[in-house]
């Protein structure tokens, strides 16, 4: 069983996304990128599987500034090898990006892929099924918990309201991870050196496809302050108090 | 001429409210393209008189539409946009949505635009607005049709939605491809666990990744002690395990309408905020000035929270003695 895992960056949104002057990108030199949190879960859920059953682990991403550092990342929490795709360019929107990685699984040949079910920056759709189109496989998206079954894998995807079904795919087969059975485990550092010593990163070339119709970005724009909170100022015990009193005049509490 | 294909999602044998709002969308939109609403029904018809927005529903019925299976589903659209040829597809930003939208703009060669928060047709293409980057910026995209847009739940006013079409009906066939699906479904089942249902919570204090970690849940566990509330969770909250999944509030999560909605470090990623945004009064903690959770909350501060909730909780406890 061979399991290929499809990771990327995303800008860390717990800081300041500012525009660029062109008015039609986040201004990317400050931006502190970090890993998708869903790629994180779809990782972790590929070496849940390793650790149960065996299987061999490939992480893969297209090369972008930074990718090296969560590729070793990767490896150092048990991926058995890691893949960096040379695409030509490193902005590439879910459906081009699809192309290429798709190429790259095509001679890579898994059994099953895992990517995190969406992503931040995905305007143009999420990865995982337009990879399955791509390779012609069978897909399954927003899923927390893969279990392997033979020559198929079964897997819970959820809905609204916390309902889950149970589904059944034939191998090999592209599946969007929502969240592992447990959370993503911490990197020791000392691993991770030892993943940066063991070797360079595997490499290969692929084309992310141009011909495609598509949209274009006219202006991006921080959203619109509409009414928007009255906000409370002051020291904790200050801001209590407020707090307090407008629970007591909304009658939540005895005022 | 430019029709609008919307794609009916159902649940538990009815039409789920997304659909109402794609179809008056689908009505203005249909207007400006001068071309009708069809409405793609996939799976058992009883459900076609509530699509009275439609100016046609096309029914589709195949023993592999119910229970819903993504690829099954995938099937249809992708056949339904091949044989109508619709200018404009609409499909909800929904868990069902999203392995839907991409899946059948592939299939069928079309441009998608997702996370669409407004639609605008413009000459021969879509304007759409779309939140990116969890809710911090929106994007303006022009798109020649023909395309594929996801929106998302709550963009649309429901209401416009429910009347207002001809009210024809047409019958799709099958595609053969149902017949040699990949996928099977298994087994359902509902949220379980606890006992618990925050739904029914008419006060709720709503943990997200801001609390740092399990070891300080017992700060918002006391102020939802005092204030007889119940504790509810952000999405990466319950993926950590640091609460169970039946707590969660949002798109893959609980719609909830509480009385009182306290959030305790919650940023307000697009999908919390649909599972939330209609609660009575919602009171928002959090030491972003910008986090997206303001824009909804009717009482913000970015005090921090270590500090507030103990202070909260002792000032309320003396208050209810």
């Amino acid at each position: 069983m061979h399991i290929a895992v499809v990771l990327k960056q995303v800008p860390d949104l717990v800081e300041e996304l500012e525009i660029d002057s062109g008015g039609k990108d986040i201004d990317r030199s400050f931006v502190k990128m970090k890993l998708n949190e869903f790629d994180d879960h779809a990782l972790e859920q590929a070496i849940l599987l390793k650790e149960s059953s065996g299987a061999r682990v490939t992480a893969l991403a297209v090369a972008t500034d930074g990718i090296d550092q969560v590729l070793y990342a990767a490896k150092a929490r048990g991926a058995d090898g890691a893949l960096k795709i040379f695409a030509g360019e490193d902005r590439l929107d879910a459906r081009r990006a699809a192309s290429a990685i798709a190429e790259a699984l095509g001679k890579l040949q898994p059994d099953l892929v895992l990517t995190g079910v969406q992503a931040a920056d995905d305007l143009y759709g999420q990865i995982a099924p337009y990879l399955a189109a791509a390779l012609g496989w069978p897909h399954v998206s927003v899923v927390s918990g893969v279990e392997l079954a033979g020559a198929t894998v079964h897997v819970s995807q959820e809905y609204a309201g916390g309902r889950m079904a149970s589904l059944e795919l034939d191998l090999p087969a592209v599946i969007g991870v929502q969240a592992a059975p447990q959370p993503p485990r911490y990197v020791p550092v000392s691993k991770l050196r030892q993943a940066m010593a063991s070797g360079p990163l595997e490499t290969v070339s692929a084309t992310a496809d141009d011909g495609l119709p598509g949209a274009s970005v006219t202006g991006l724009a921080k959203p619109e302050r509409g009414g928007g909170a009255e906000m409370l100022t002051g020291s904790a015990a200050e801001v209590a108090g407020k707090i307090a009193a407008l629970l007591g005049e909304r009658g939540v509490v005895r005022s | 001429m430019g029709n609008v294909l919307v794609y009916v999602e159902t649940s538990e044998g009815r039409v789920a409210p997304i659909s109402f709002e794609l179809l008056g969308a689908a009505r203005t939109l249909a207007a400006s393209l001068d071309g009708e609403v069809e409405a793609l029904l996939a799976g058992p018809g009883d459900l076609a008189s509530q699509l009275g927005a439609a100016d046609i529903v096309i029914q589709v019925e195949h023993p592999a539409l119910s229970p819903y299976l993504p690829e099954a589903h995938v099937i249809v659209l992708a056949e339904a946009v091949r044989s109508r040829n619709p200018q404009v597809v609409l499909v909800g930003n929904t868990s069902v949505g999203i392995d839907l939208a991409a899946g059948a703009a592939a299939a069928t060669g079309r441009p998608l635009v997702s996370y669409c928060l407004g639609l605008e047709a413009e000459g021969g293409a879509v304007m759409a607005r779309s939140q990116l980057y969890g809710g911090k910026v929106v994007a303006t995209t022009k798109t020649e049709v023909p395309a594929v847009f996801a929106v998302v739940a709550g963009t649309f006013p429901e209401a416009a939605g429910r009347t207002g079409g001809k009210g024809g009906r047409a019958t799709m066939e099958a595609p053969a491809a149902l017949s040699s699906l990949r996928t099977r479904f298994l087994t359902a089942s509902e949220p379980g666990g606890e006992g618990v249902d925050i739904t029914k919570a008419d006060r709720l204090v709503s943990v997200g990744r801001g609390i740092g970690g399990p070891e300080n849940l017992e700060l918002a566990e006391d102020l939802a002690q005092v204030l007889g509330a119940e504790i509810g969770a952000s999405r990466p909250v319950c993926d950590s395990g640091w609460l169970p999944k039946v707590r969660q509030v949002g798109k893959s999560g609980m719609t909830v309408k509480p009385k009182l909605y306290f959030a305790v470090g919650i940023s307000g990623a697009p999908e919390h905020l649909e599972g939330m945004r209609d609660s009575e009064l919602i009171v928002a903690v959090n030491s972003d000035a910008d986090a997206p959770i303001f824009e909804v909350a009717h009482y913000g501060t970015t005090c921090d929270l270590f500090d507030l909730l103990p202070a909260l909780t002792e000032l309320l406890k003396a208050k209810t003695g």
